[in-house]
């Protein structure tokens, strides 16, 4: 496996009391697992707040989880030396959401992609180094005049595009996309989605793709992952999960993101709550006495499709 | 009977001198019926909120003017209206709900004191306004409006700060509500709710909806009517589900195989992800450049509005 997360949980502290210990914690991701294949792209989906960012951040090494290990090609990343992390670290890169917030303002954008080539392969030459940027460029769909502008001159998909270049240059087997699409308009972003898509199957570099658009997850992904409250509810072939959701939380999704009227009431409970029961129990539809009393482990329904719904089976 | 009929509206964008710089509004036509429920949709850029501005008299005056067209509201040519008359009109006769309801409401005092205000001001109750927020705020579907009363709009989620703008909104019963992008800041469960709470409301209320949006996908099966709008003119407009199954023209085509599906990264035949810039001179149909339907004669003569079977497209070779 090229990624894989083992049981991870963590918690951020909440506010502090007068002595500095902190009064509560937000139970950001609890009890998560998870695997990656070469050149897999595996969506991460879930309201704001699920933990889905975090998940994130502890894959390429950003946040240390309290508990649990992350392996990068069976290796835990985080118990390397420096040194040889550095090394592993190329492999694994991360593009966020918010691209002029990710790019350099005061920084040519011919200067940026020459400076992560630099990083990729220091024993090039420079006019090998060159045909790298100028084939970088090629490849995200912007041209060579591009190069000598700065980020603010470009539209939020161009931004997108270029974020993604400088990633490529360090020849990476596994990209995090932390919401990469959910500040540009809808044409854009399926622009950019043929991109990704286009990079995936050229390259085979794998993603972890992290949205809260159940429609855009869907349209990209091979598997889906659906958390809720720092859990996974839900998690199959992107094909069975969106045509039979069986988790009662992914088929309000799916249905609130098609403009249907769920009947969903109330927002999600606190994070900040010991978790004890189905996180879901308390807005479910179907929620007995027993869901909100007995945690839920991830049940098979069937081969590489888990639901964490005793109802669901 | 319309109730709202906006004609050939052009807005122009004025340099920091006062000269014309460029043109937001290219002639803008919309139409809407009493207790309507009408979709516009469009691509960032292409004048959706600036059309909402207008009708609240909103428009930033020192850089856009209005150069030419009428917006009839019940009887009245609202751009007719001199400053002093808008009080009357704005908030009251037409509400206002924005995008992000955070930078909406006012930070530093509670939402309960803000509605209270909107409620004195608007529909001028006296006796015992805590008890009217109260009963508004529960109408909205808030938990405890009591308790809510004393809070910060920093300590509400999304859903709720929209709910109690909506609140706002509504607190005068106005006949007509602006809903601009409503729903894009909050998660798509959420945003089913804000929806269901809108229908609801406007069941009770009867009010007129302007729903504008970018998310065809959320119009299908909320709005009855749909209005396409490109570099500030409206390009199609028609019942949803007709609209929606049989686009004609071709923009409305490009912006319906955009959409992501299952399995589809969303195929678009033209090259979508650019509008044309407000200082972009047009002659012609302003979607020829992107089209893939198009002749060289469209580039030259701007296709006019026509109507065939409650649809208005403005196109010469339609679908």
């Amino acid at each position: 496996m090229l990624l894989s997360l083992v049981n991870v949980s963590h918690r951020f502290p909440g506010r502090k009391t007068l002595w500095g210990t902190p009064e509560s914690y937000v139970h950001a991701l609890t009890d998560v697992s998870l695997e990656l294949a070469s050149g897999e792209i595996l969506g991460v989906v879930g309201e704001s707040g699920c933990g889905k960012s975090t998940l994130g951040r502890c894959a390429v090494g950003l946040i240390r989880p309290e508990v649990g290990t992350v392996r990068w090609n069976g290796e835990d990343i985080f118990s390397l030396e420096p040194d040889s992390a550095g090394k592993l670290r190329s492999g694994y890169q991360m593009v966020f959401q918010n691209p002029y917030a990710s790019l350099n303002p005061r920084q040519l954008v011919g200067s940026m992609l020459r400076e992560a080539v630099q990083q990729a392969g220091s024993n090039d030459g420079e006019k090998e180094k060159e045909d790298k940027v100028n084939q970088l460029t090629e490849q995200v769909g912007m041209s060579r005049a591009d190069l000598r502008k700065y980020p603010h001159q470009f539209s939020g998909g161009q931004r997108q595009r270029l974020a993604l270049a400088r990633v490529l240059a360090l020849n990476p087997k596994m990209i995090v996309l932390d919401e990469p699409l959910s500040s540009l308009d809808v044409s854009i972003q399926s622009s950019i989605l043929k991109l990704l898509k286009n990079i995936n199957e050229n390259m085979g570099v794998g993603y972890l793709f992290i949205s809260h658009d159940l429609q855009i997850v869907g349209s990209l992904s091979h598997r889906v992952l659906v958390m809720y409250l720092g859990k996974i509810v839900e998690e199959g072939p992107t094909n069975r999960v969106l045509s039979q959701p069986r988790h009662p939380y992914t088929q309000i999704l799916l249905s609130s993101s098609e403009g249907k009227f769920s009947g969903l009431k109330g927002d999600p409970p606190s994070p900040t709550m010991e978790p004890r029961g189905c996180p879901f129990s308390s807005r479910c539809p179907l929620s007995e006495k027993k869901c909100g009393e007995t945690s839920q482990d991830l049940l098979i329904v069937e081969k590489g499709w888990k639901v964490a719904c005793w109802k669901a089976i | 009977m319309p109730v709202l009929e906006i004609k050939n509206l052009k807005i122009d964008l004025l340099d920091a001198e006062g000269n014309k710089k460029g043109r937001i509004l290219r002639g803008l036509d919309l139409t809407m019926d009493a207790g309507e429920k009408l979709a516009l949709v469009g691509e960032s850029g292409c004048g959706k909120s600036m059309t909402a501005l207008t009708m609240m008299n909103l428009l930033p005056t020192r850089r856009m003017k209005i150069t030419e067209g009428s917006m009839t509201f019940n009887d009245r040519d609202l751009l007719k209206l001199k400053e002093s008359d808008w009080p009357a009109i704005r908030g009251k006769e037409i509400g206002i709900i924005f995008q992000d309801p955070l930078t909406a409401l006012n930070p530093v005092m509670t939402v309960g004191k803000q509605v209270e205000e909107t409620l004195r001001s608007q529909a001028g109750i006296a006796k015992d306004p805590l008890a009217e927020v109260a009963r508004l705020f529960s109408e909205m579907g808030l938990p405890d409006p009591k308790r809510i009363y004393h809070q910060y709009p920093h300590q509400l989620s999304g859903g709720m700060c929209q709910r109690i703008c909506i609140a706002m909104a509504l607190a005068a019963s106005p006949q007509l509500l602006v809903a601009d992008e409503p729903t894009t800041a909050l998660d798509v469960t959420v945003q089913s709710q804000i929806l269901q709470l809108l229908k609801n409301e406007m069941e009770a209320r009867k009010f007129a909806l302007l729903f504008i949006t970018h998310n065809l996908r959320l119009v299908q099966g909320f709005c009855e009517r749909i209005a396409v709008i490109y570099a500030g003119q409206v390009v199609e407009t028609g019942l949803t589900g007709n609209v929606l199954k049989n686009p004609m023209h071709p923009y409305t085509e490009s912006l319906l195989a955009a959409m992501p599906d299952r399995g589809k990264t969303g195929d678009s035949k033209v090259d979508l992800g650019w509008v044309p810039t407000p200082t972009d001179e047009i002659t012609g149909c302003s979607f020829a450049a992107r089209c893939n339907r198009s002749k060289p004669e469209c580039s030259k003569i701007a296709p006019l509005a026509t109507r065939k079977n409650e649809r208005t497209f403005r196109c010469f070779y339609p679908l």
